[in-house]
This record gives C-alpha cells, structure tokens and sequence, in this order.
C-alpha cells in the first residue's frame, strides 16, 4: 500500500471515529465497569458503551486486523498501526477486551481448523463468548510444564480430572482454554489444549482475594469434567494436535507476554511527572526521581513501537517478547511504586469516596503481580540469556 | 514510518559495520594513534576515507555538494563509530559543524563546505563556558567593531579544537548572559588573530581544547545566519549533536556488551564457564534489554528530528539521557565481569568505560537532559 492510500485511510478512519466514537469513550479507563469483556452474562455500563461496542463490531474493529470472514476489519499492519494511532489520539476506549482477542484468537488463527475459527473467532469478535485462561496450577507455577490436571481418555472424549489457579475472571467467563494432560510418560509431549464450557457439569470456581482487596484470579476445580473431542464437523474440542498442547501454550505465552507488557500500563505517552505535580509542588529529590522514570517510560513507548512494527513484519527476535515483558512490567511497578510518593498520605486511602475506593493504593498493590503472572521476571531473564544472549548451562 | 532501518539504511549499516570494523579499529586507530601521543588523536588518513565512503558531507544537502540524508543515516555512521571506538572528528565537523553552515548564506556555504565534504579540513564547534554543559547561559561576547565584530571570552571542551581549520563559536551579541536571544554564530578561522588554544588529552585520549578569545578582530561574512538570531541555529546544532552522541553511545554500549557476552561465555573459575552463573545471566539480561531500549529511542528520535516533529526535541533529551544510562551500565557490568583483566590497558572493555564517560559530558549528561524532559513535560 501506497503512503498516499494510507494517508487517505488514516483521513477515513479520523471521519469514521469522528462520527461513531461517543464523547464518553474518550476518557481514560478509570475502574472495571469501563471495561467491557462481552459474554453471556455482559451488560453495558452505558448506551455510549453499548453504542461505540456495536459500532466497532459492525466495522470489524473490535478485531481489526483478524480476517473479515472470522469478524474482523482484514487490516494490513500499517493500517492497523494508523487505526491504533488515531484511536489513541482522540483516547478512544477499546471497544471490546477480552483474553479471547489477545490469546485464544492468536493461537486459533496459527494452529486452528477452519470449523474453528469459522466458531470460535466470529463468538470472540462478537463479543459473545468471553474466555477464560486455565495453565498454572498450585504446584506448577513458573515450571509449568509439570502440571498434573488429567484428561482420561473415553474413546470421543475426555474426563478431566485436576485444579488450576490464578485464571483470571474464571467466574465470569464462559468458556476456557485449558492445558490438560493428557499422557503421564511423556513431559512435554503430554499435554493437549482443550476447549471447553464453563457451564459444563464438574467445573467449579472460587475467587481468590488479593493484597489489593480485589479477585480478579480464580481458583478452577475441575471434577469429572466431560470435554468431547469433537463440537462438530472440523470443530475439535483440542486446539493443534492431541499431546501436542504445549507447543500452543508455548506461542501463546509469547502472546501473553506482549499483551502484559503493552496493557502493563509503562507503554503510556503522558508523563508521570505531569501526573503527579498537578496536586502540588513535588520534592526536588522525587521530582529528579520522576524524571528518570519518564526517561525510561519514554525509551519503552519507542521499544514499543520498534518492537510491533518488527512483529507486523516478521523482523523481531522470537524471544524479544520476554525482554518487553520484563522491562514493561518492571517500569510499571516503579510507576506506582512514584504515584504512591507523589500521592502522600491521601493515596493511603482504602475505601473512601475521594480516593475512589482506594483506587492508587489497590492499584499500586496489583502490579506487583505484574512481574510474576505469565512469567516472572526471573523466568525472563532466563529466557533472555538463553534465547538471545546464548549464555551456557542450564 | 516504522521504527526500523528501510533498505538504504540498512546497506548504509552493512556498508558502515565493515568500513569501521576493518579500518577504524581499535587497534588501527584508537591505540594505534594513543601509544604514538598524537596532538590531533585521530588520523588524518581516515578522515580522507571518511570522505571517498560519503560520510563527511552526508548531512550537507545535495544542493551543496554532500548527500542530503539526516540524522537515521549520521546516526548509523556513529553506532558503527562508537562500537569501534573510532576517533574521528566525524561528530564536531560532519554532524554539528555542517548543520551550523546548513544556516549559512550561500558564501559561508561556499567558503566552508567544499573542503569538508572532500575530508581536506576538519571543523570544531565551541559551546560550552564552563565544566558542564549549559548553553542556556552565553557569556562569550561579540561587539560590533566597523564592519565586523570584535570577539571575546573562552569556551571549553572544543572537540579537535587544536586540529580544526575553523571553529564555530557562539557568541553574544547582544542582551545579558541568561537571555535566549543575542546569540550570533561565528566562523572562526584558525589562524584569526587572537585566538589561542590549550589543547588537552582527555580520559578517552580524546584531544579537546580551551579556546580564549582576545579580541578577536571578525568580518562580517563571519557571520552564520543572521546576527541575534543564532539561538534557533543553536537549538538545531544542539539537536543533532545530541541525536547524533546518543547514537554513537548505543554503539559504545553495544560494544562494551558484546565484548563482555563473548567474554563470560569463555571464562572458567570453579571448573564452569562464568557465564553459566545466574547471577551474572540475569545481570547481562537486563543489560540487554537496556541497550535494546535505549537503541529503540536512538532510532525514534532521529526519525522525529529529521521529520521536524515538535516532539522531536522531547525525545531527543529521552535518547541522550537513556543512552548515557544503559551505556553507562555497559562499562561499568563490563568492567566488573572481565575481572581483573578488566582493569588492564590492554584489554579493550577499560577503554569502552573511559570513552563512554566522555560521551556523558558531551552536550549534556543524563542528570541535565531528565531535568530537559521534566521541563518540556511541563513540571
């Protein structure tokens, strides 16, 4: 495509967001109910959500860039980078967020049937199926490939047997995709990744409460669950091949290291300092000390352009979505830790209405999972020294 | 425009990472010229070959006779010169020099340009007034005197200042020290009575002199621009300088990691490689993504200041100051994983530290550019 087409595009895309995008989907996020995730159960906080909700699905854009025949908008890259500019210009919310768009879709669109993307990507577009994450387990946390959760094999189905823990919003969500494994012998050949209903008999969850006070992990038990190998013609309830799940969880951990280092919150144009100095003078010494935060949050936007514009374009080292991880995840705990010095004793606040529930001070407390959740930083470094630096040993 | 090297710049990378690995090596020319105490600290010869490969008059416009590319191109030049800690008046003549005359009449051009761009003289630039840069506050005079000017006063680190044919000098013209305005640039020439220079060996061996003015008796066709208003040329030499060093601290900080990497995939103690130990894995890993990060801002900034972005000036206070960081962890993790060797002269990684903290003072450290970001950010 010619800059002058894109340019032309990026002039059609300002018009349209112009007319479709409310007024009120142009602030920032400010709690959970500005986020929506779709589902069976969903409801919209408001017309404007539900109106700039349909309006984006309509247009393909909840998925831009996914396929027109599975819900999206069949952008190439750069109109995509043009789309994702423009709505950050005028602040534009996302229209639909979900783990379906940012990790199930991804590996269906690499490992998928056509039945299954035909299914499972148009629901997820939608906004009808919202999905939920089942990997970690109690005694698998960053060695994961040691879970235990069983699937029996019943001829066209499987019994799953087993628990898992930190799936996010598992409560709320509809469907899950889960690492069961599936041969006892075999380490990591042993695991498939199965699809399958959260309203099925068996399933059961149990929100876990965080240091923040919030739950949005669960705890999934799963107790003679029947998963059926097949939901109909070229619709396997496994995503890739039987016991070959961990190659997909191995991709899609790469999708979810992206995803936490581009919604971790670092990856953010304004600058703390003029944040945090609209409540008053700040000390020179946490003044100096902001300064060198936005140095670095600064440097991260431009490694994150660089590293999405390598990714469009097949450049990028495989492993370089570890090295975001890592650095993405660290400087939004350093931010928090800055928005907790700069908000004194105010920011301590738990409950009270000014401080808007204990916003800072929950959300200071729950970045520190952002350095353990879908890999810790130790399991980062890890696979920087291996994957890229080439260290030896272990 | 996406954040990686098109095509051309990409050969120019290919072109510039064999040049300098084979002819601007340490030992070729770092060294080589150190352990002879040469009073220029860099080798007239490859200079000359800075100038049949382009690189001198790459900045100059096409119209003038260079190649008319910008600050992504100059900036790969100078990753590939700070890897190889490459001593070349490439920084002061071709990037700061050249954009000062970009601002010149057609006679100043004409004067200056031809015999840079062939590589025959090398130019200086002379800003700061003092240990730390500050070129907020000029107190170096120029009084109108006939038809020219009379000027006078002293600036510090002037980079090959002893070797330059002309030096670029700012100077007031007019209002009090602190004012933005009343800046004019001058053309110094080398011989302008006057003049005189303490030319001193630097940690990097590096040579950079005090330049005092006496005086100094100038024509009016000195003149770069227009006279009181140098400030705008200024803030754009200042610009490309410090594009321009943020890039050639990412090649010093490429450089000293590389050569660290390699080194504890090498090096046994208690019967292992070195490099097999966690503890320093973890500690070469976020080096890289360091260098990775300060790399990325490098590129970003060029690309805004050559697109004449308004946030090219932001970002370009972001590169020099992340730059001077990840660079500065580079020697120092450098330094400090060679071991003992490390603190040899005739290892290699001790002179990646000693240019690596010249390159800091150059145009601004990371302490003044974060301060530059918190004011640009409005606090």
């Amino acid at each position: 495509m010619s800059d002058s087409d894109l340019e032309a595009f990026r002039a059609e895309t300002r018009q349209w967001l112009e007319a479709n995008c409310p007024p009120e989907m142009r602030e920032p996020v400010r709690d959970e109910e500005d986020v929506y995730w779709g589902g069976r159960n969903a409801s919209f906080k408001n017309d404007a959500q539900k109106a700039w909700f349909e309006a984006c699905r309509e247009k393909g854009y909840t998925v831009p860039e996914w396929p027109k025949e599975y819900g999206g908008a069949g952008l190439t890259p750069a109109q995509g980078k043009v789309l994702r500019q423009e709505m950050a210009a005028i602040n534009a919310r996302p229209p639909l967020s979900s783990f379906g768009i940012w990790m199930l879709g991804p590996a269906l669109l690499h490992f998928g049937t056509e039945g299954q993307k035909q299914r499972f990507l148009n629901e997820i577009a939608n906004g009808e199926i919202r999905w939920c994450q089942g990997y970690s387990e109690p005694g698998s946390g960053s060695d994961l490939v040691s879970m235990q959760t069983f699937g029996e094999d019943k001829g066209d189905h499987w019994v799953v047997n087993g628990q898992k823990i930190w799936t996010s919003y598992a409560d709320e969500a509809d469907w899950i995709f889960c690492l069961v494994r599936t041969d006892k012998e075999n380490k990591y050949q042993g695991i498939t990744f199965m699809l399958f209903d959260m309203a099925s008999d068996g399933v059961s969850t149990k929100p876990i409460k965080l240091i923040s006070g919030n739950s949005p992990f669960c705890e999934t038990f799963m107790d003679d669950v029947t998963v059926p190998k097949s939901y109909g013609e070229d619709i396997p309830g496994y995503v890739g091949e039987i016991n070959r799940g961990w190659d997909v969880a191995k991709y899609l951990l790469g999708h979810e290291r992206e995803m936490i280092s581009a919604t971790g919150g670092a990856d953010r144009a304004s600058s703390l300092g003029a944040v945090t100095s609209r409540q008053g003078a700040l000390d020179p010494v946490l003044r100096a000390e902001i300064a060198m935060f936005d140095v670095d949050a600064l440097a991260y936007t431009a490694m994150s352009e660089k590293f999405m514009d390598e990714l469009k374009s097949g450049k990028g080292h495989p492993a370089q979505p570890n090295m975001m991880k890592y650095a993405g995840t660290e400087l939004n705990k350093r931010r928090n830790e800055l928005l907790m010095a700069a908000g004194g004793s105010h920011a301590l606040e738990w409950e009270s209405e000014a401080s808007n529930g204990g916003k800072a001070a929950r959300g200071w407390l729950r970045t520190k999972a952002n350095s353990i959740e879908g890999g810790t930083s130790e399991v980062m470094l890890n696979v920087i020294s291996k994957r890229i630096l080439d260290l030896p040993g272990a | 425009m996406p954040l990686y090297y098109d095509d051309d710049q990409a050969m120019l990378a290919e072109t510039a990472s064999q040049f300098m690995a084979e002819e601007g090596s340490i030992k070729n020319q770092l060294r080589h010229w150190r352990d002879r105490d040469c009073k220029d600290g860099f080798g007239h010869a490859l200079w000359k070959q800075f100038a049949e490969m382009g690189f001198t008059g790459m900045l100059v416009d096409e119209d003038d006779g260079g190649l008319g590319m910008g600050q992504v191109e100059a900036g790969i030049v100078l990753e590939e010169i700070g890897r190889n800690l490459t001593p070349s008046p490439f920084l002061s003549s071709s990037v700061l020099a050249a954009t000062a005359l970009k601002h010149g009449s057609n006679d100043v051009k004409g004067r200056w340009l031809p015999d840079l761009i062939s590589g025959d003289k090398v130019y200086a630039m002379a800003i700061d007034e003092g240990p730390k840069h500050r070129p907020e506050r000029i107190a170096t005079r120029a009084e109108k005197s006939g038809n020219g000017f009379r000027l006078s006063g002293k600036k510090d680190f002037v980079v090959y200042g002893a070797s330059s044919e002309m030096i670029v000098v700012a100077a007031r013209t007019s209002g009090s020290d602190d004012d933005k305005d009343g800046i004019t640039l001058f053309a110094v020439p080398q011989d302008a009575s006057g003049m005189s220079h303490d030319s001193v060996r630097l940690v990097d061996s590096s040579m950079a002199s005090h330049v005092s003015f006496d005086n100094v008796e100038l024509d009016g066709d000195a003149v770069i621009g227009e006279v009181d208003g140098g400030r705008t040329i200024l803030d754009a030499v200042l610009m490309a300088g410090r594009v321009g060093s943020a890039a050639e601290g990412v090649g010093v900080a490429r450089g000293a990691m590389g050569m660290t990497v390699d080194y504890i995939k090498q090096r046994k103690q208690f019967g292992r490689l070195i490099g097999e130990f966690q503890a320093l894995q973890h500690r070469a890993a976020h080096l890289y993504s360091e260098v990775e990060i300060a790399r990325a801002v490098t590129v970003k900034a060029a690309q805004l200041v050559d697109g004449g972005s308004e946030k090219a000036e932001l970002m370009t206070s972001v590169a020099k100051a992340k730059v001077a960081k990840a660079a500065g962890l580079a020697v120092r993790e450098g330094v400090q994983m060679h071991g003992g060797i490390g603190m040899t002269d005739e290892y290699d990684i001790g002179l990646y530290m000693k240019r690596d903290r010249a390159l800091q003072e150059f145009l601004g450290d990371q302490y003044y550019h974060a301060g530059r970001v918190a004011e640009l950010s409005g606090y």
